[in-house]
């Protein structure tokens, strides 16, 4: 036996009376003989509970990527999580309860979501949000295909500044469906080119998928994407950092159609890219037209508050083949912690830390400029900023390792020189200034 | 028992259509009203939509069930209800009647006579 | 009824410490810069953990009680597993870490991939699907890329039971093939001579969930399996059913060529409300290389994550999957070895079929001809001559204290009441259950009002679902100023 079986041979041996059968065999004798297996699994030894807290000791002292101080971004950030967050989470009324199927006992979680949407529909500048998706690249292709339902055009433009892991994941999700995918190049400022969106669009298209902040870092004119896109029937599907949302306008009150992202930023670990949330926010429109959950308000027979799924005739258990995804469990629980996070931070702490991000960003960036480095890009950046480096990124990467610190990402997308950095508010001045100092010493080290 | 209106024509994916000059109005029978429970949501085709003989036209949505309905014939949308779109109870309510989906103008008339007969339709509804 | 957070929202109470900003500050462009309110809630700390205690204490968990719905495998899941996946050295990795730094978390995702693999007969495995749904998409795109590199591109219909859960077919549209529905025979397993019927050059594949929604294993399962074959196409399981097949049979010796895993349902990690779940796919060498990218391999150097290069169908996530779920999974095969998963299945069946006796009498259970595997149908026409409708034993369940099972699923059985107790419960809360539900069959005779009534019990009573999805309030209203 063992500990989380619990029904002994004694007992075991009451049920099977119960059931009718001598032997738990019985039980199993429609599997036929022919795929029954015989002997056991082939899998390490059991191990108990303090030997796997020593194995999981072991693992982790072979990681060593934590202990360093981190400038990297490109879809995960790391940022602080005050200790009321996972306080929450690991309240098991949270997450060891199942999808709120019954709702009248799972009011907790809808509720929970409830909040999430409306904070995330807000920080969007949109009327309404889902109860979140996977990631923030599974959202985008989502919000792709959901763009295609709306305009029953069977195109997409997607920016060339797009995180290319995010345009992966797009091509994945399209291109069974026989959809057609064309790329919108960027200009020399590292920004959208205008020209290129109408001439491109002009071909018709479902929508035009622009990150903003995009993948480096640059601030897209969202206004100008939206006029065009509106003009040739298109949606226009915003990626955003939420973080960057503090900071910079909304991309719904700039007239975005729908906006997704990651919602890592607000109070989920790094975590080796996972579990996070993406979330999808858009006009109440097309609300029929999402992937996903949704909870909405409604009241109970007495007149009381409460709340349930809703609009569940989009979703595969009912519409099955023409449901508007696939999705079913999502990612709730990091859902709950965005919720969390964005009401301990609340407006105030929210924008003081994208602020904060910012100004240690371009702090970092002008200290960088100064060892050697070059800007690429003129554009305004918000958090995260490309930069030339003197010689080879991975060779600078392997320095700057060595001294610490996890520095941005090589882009090879912008030559071998390029290199990607990203800063967070848990970044100090002393970290910084530590970082640079490293950085003009690899300068003069690498060739 | 729920209501099967004479002078009519039904289909067996439970339709109604009534001759109306040379256009023909279409709704849900009674009995599909019934079944499906509280409409929530009608999905409509645009207007001047094409309608094929037994492809989906639009959809109706209850809270756990969405359902097709699909073109009796073939021809042309000319109208749609657009009072549903604020109230799909009318559905539930008056399904021959203010309950209407959409108006068809038919390219071939002689398929309107192919459809089931009120006592037919009866049969299959077992009603 | 709990007030909204936007409700209580007072300007000026902030529910965070920041440090001051200790570098000079830059200006945010004009023309860029986000004015007037977000709209977020100001509290502090202390309301905030205040709400969500309370919201937590209007939820249903594991932890209170038997938690039987079918198909959703909802069992004990171990706190130490919370306690391992937090450990600062594997939760604090950026995901674009370079290999040398990450090698603990690589040797385990390895580590987990070897041991799934064993358990379900395969050799090839992709731990990035975040969940069942993704798990299918994947095994769909395995196939459809081996179809393609074989030169049959028409290969695109997938048979499919009609006891399917709602994903497969869902799935099967976004991965631009088309269903055929395999009609279930007599005794609620797939009909054979309707699969030979209908498999051709056109058949991609035949998904299939075994032990099926009716928890039956499919004894002709060979037969099936090889006519697919025979046909040219490929065979998917859909894994969410594994709890009953733990060192039992394995879907690489079934004649399947790909299957998903559900690592919150088998592998006991935690649902969280919804999600995040995990759902790794293991496929046989045909299929290996089609897997996404990145895969984790094992070389001189230790562990890398490594391009499948251009044969891959491509990518799902991001980064690489619900890694923190991997963690949690690996750590309840580690705990319980090959003899231990062995006892899981073994423990899952026998509680499955001892409901089911308990219950004999006193709820119809169609397809009633022999062991059932991990989980049950209870239901059919028969309700009705009871005096029993679905709804209202789930809603009266709720008064005695448990969740209700799964209702109106599958579809070929009406008032369907699916039900899972898992290995986790003890015979005394079957015992509980089964009395429960017996009592309920009983004042449907009675007292039927307590049925239609129901939940009385509840933090809130039965909800309107028709106004929500009328009236569609989806998010809190801005308060008017």
């Amino acid at each position: 036996m063992n500990r989380f079986v619990p029904n002994c041979r004694t007992l075991r041996d009451r049920m099977l009376t119960e059931i009718g059968v001598k032997r738990v065999e019985d039980l199993f004798t429609p599997v036929p003989e022919k795929v029954r297996m015989r002997g056991l699994l082939n899998l390490p030894p059991a191990m108990s509970e303090m030997e796997l807290v020593r194995e999981y000791a072991r693992l982790a002292k072979s990681n060593t990527s934590h202990e360093l101080v981190c400038f990297r971004g490109a879809g995960s950030y790391d940022h602080f999580i005050p200790a009321a967050v996972d306080s929450i989470l690991t309240r098991s009324e949270f997450f060891t309860a199942y999808t709120p199927y019954q709702a009248e006992v799972s009011q907790g979680t809808l509720q929970a979501i409830f909040e999430y949407q409306t904070m995330i529909a807000r920080l969007c500048g949109t009327e309404a949000a889902n109860a979140g998706m996977y990631d923030g690249a599974s959202a985008t292709a989502e919000a792709a295909l959901m763009a295609m339902r709306v305009t029953g055009v069977n195109r997409v433009l997607v920016a060339g500044s797009l995180n290319p892991s995010y345009r992966e994941v797009i091509e994945t999700y399209l291109v069974p469906g026989g959809f057609q995918i064309n790329e919108i190049p960027f200009g020399p400022d590292g920004l959208l080119d205008p020209g290129a969106v109408r001439t491109l669009i002009q071909g018709g298209a479902a929508a035009m998928v622009v990150q903003s902040p995009n993948y480096f870092g640059l601030v897209e004119n969202i206004a100008l994407a939206s006029e065009t896109a509106r003009a040739n029937n298109a949606l226009l599907v915003v990626v955003a950092d939420p973080i960057s949302l503090g900071v910079i306008q909304a991309p719904g009150a700039l007239g975005a159609d729908i906006v997704v992202g990651d919602g890592q930023p607000l109070g989920i670990p790094m975590g080796f890219g996972g579990p996070y949330a993406g979330f999808l926010a858009t006009s109440t429109a097309h609300l029929r037209k999402m992937p996903g959950r949704i909870i909405g308000r409604t009241e109970d027979r007495a007149g009381n508050t409460g709340y349930v799924m809703t609009l569940q005739t989009r979703e595969q258990h009912i519409r099955r083949e023409k449901a508007t995804s696939n999705i079913c469990t999502n990612q709730a629980l990091m859902a709950l912690a965005n919720a969390v996070y964005l009401s301990l931070t609340g407006e105030a702490g929210f924008r003081e830390i994208a602020r904060q991000c910012h100004h240690k960003a371009h702090y970092l960036e002008a200290g960088l400029v100064k060892a050697g480095a070059r800007r690429i890009f003129s554009a305004p950046f918000v958090r995260e900023f490309a930069l030339r480096l003197p010689g080879d990124a991975f060779e600078f990467e392997d320095r700057l390792l060595s001294a610490g610190f996890l520095p941005g990402l090589p882009v090879p997308g912008l030559g071998n020189d390029a290199m990607l950095f990203a800063v967070t508010e848990k970044r100090t001045r002393e970290e910084m200034d530590a970082f640079i100092g490293a950085f003009s010493k690899a300068c003069g080290e690498v060739r | 028992m729920s209501r099967i209106d004479e002078g009519i024509r039904y289909t067996e994916s439970h339709e109604w259509v009534k001759k109306d000059g040379e256009d023909y109005i279409m709704g849900i029978t009674d009995h599909a009203q019934h079944e499906m429970g509280e409409i929530v949501m009608v999905e409509l085709p645009a207007q001047g939509a094409q309608a094929v003989r037994g492809e989906a036209l639009g959809a109706i949505e209850a809270v756990k069930t969405a359902e097709d309905f699909y073109a009796p014939l073939d021809g042309k949308v000319v109208k749609v209800n657009g009072e549903l779109d604020g109230n799909p109870g009318l559905v539930n309510e008056d399904p021959y009647g203010e309950g209407w989906l959409v108006v068809i103008r038919a390219v071939d008339p002689a398929q309107y006579d192919e459809l089931l007969s009120p006592d037919q339709y009866r049969t299959l509804a077992g009603e | 009824m709990e007030k909204t957070l936007f409700a209580i929202s007072c300007p000026g109470r902030i529910g965070v410490s920041l440090p001051e900003c200790d570098v000079p500050e830059t200006e945010i462009p004009n023309d860029l810069a986000r004015t007037g309110e977000i709209g977020l809630p100001q509290v502090t700390e202390g309301q905030v953990m205040r709400h969500f205690v309370r919201l937590s204490n209007r939820n249903y968990n594991i932890e209170k009680g038997i938690y039987p719905l079918g198909s959703c495998t909802m069992k004990y899941n171990p706190r130490l597993h919370e306690a391992l996946a937090r450990i600062p050295g594997l939760a604090a990795l950026h995901p674009l870490s370079p290999d040398h730094t990450v090698q603990g978390t690589l040797e385990l995702m390895h580590a987990l991939g070897t041991c799934l693999c064993e358990i379900t007969g395969f050799s090839g495995v992709t731990l990035q699907p975040a969940a069942g749904a993704q798990g299918e998409f994947t095994g769909l795109m395995l196939i459809r890329s081996a179809h393609l590199a074989a030169g049959e591109p028409g290969r695109d219909k997938v048979l499919m039971p009609d006891s399917a859960h709602g994903t497969n077919p869902a799935t099967s549209t976004m991965a631009g093939m088309k269903v055929v529905p395999v009609k279930s025979n007599d005794h609620g397993m797939v009909d054979v001579e309707d699969v030979k019927a209908k498999v051709g050059p056109d058949t991609a594949a035949l998904m299939l969930t075994n032990p099926n929604t009716l928890g039956l294993f499919d004894s002709n399962i060979l037969e099936i399996t090889e006519a697919v074959h025979r046909a040219g196409g490929l065979n998917y399981m859909d894994g969410a059913n594994m709890n009953a097949m733990l060192g039992v049979a394995r879907p690489g010796d079934m004649g399947f060529d790909v299957c998903h895993l559900n690592l919150h349902k088998t592998f006991s990690t935690p649902h969280g409300g919804g999600g995040p779940g995990s759902g790794p796919v293991c496929c046989n060498e045909r299929l290996e290389p089609y897997l996404p990218n990145p895969v984790v391999v094992k070389n001189n150097d230790g562990y890398a994550l490594s391009g499948m290069g251009n044969t891959s169908f491509g990518r799902l996530m991001a980064f690489h999957g619900n890694v923190g779920v991997l963690y949690r999974a690996y750590a309840y095969i580690m705990t319980l070895g090959a003899a231990g998963l062995r006892e899981v299945t073994e423990g899952a069946v026998v509680n499955a079929n001892y409901l089911k006796a308990r219950l004999r009498g006193h709820y119809p259970v169609p397809f009633d001809n022999g062991p059932c595997m991990h989980e049950f149908v209870a239901g059919g026409p028969e309700m009705a001559g009871l005096g029993l409708k679905t709804l209202d034993v789930a809603k009266r369940l709720l008064d005695y204290g448990f969740h209700a099972p799964t209702v109106y699923f599958p579809l070929i059985v009406k008032e369907a009441l699916m039900m899972e107790p898992t290995e986790t419960e003890t015979m005394e809360s079957i015992d509980e259950f089964a009395e429960a539900l017996i009592a309920i069959a009983r004042e449907a005779r009675e007292k039927p009002h307590l049925l239609t009534d129901a939940p009385v019990n509840t933090p809130v009573l039965r909800l309107d679902e028709v106004k929500a999805a009328k009236e569609l309030v989806v998010v809190e209203p801005r308060e008017e100023s």
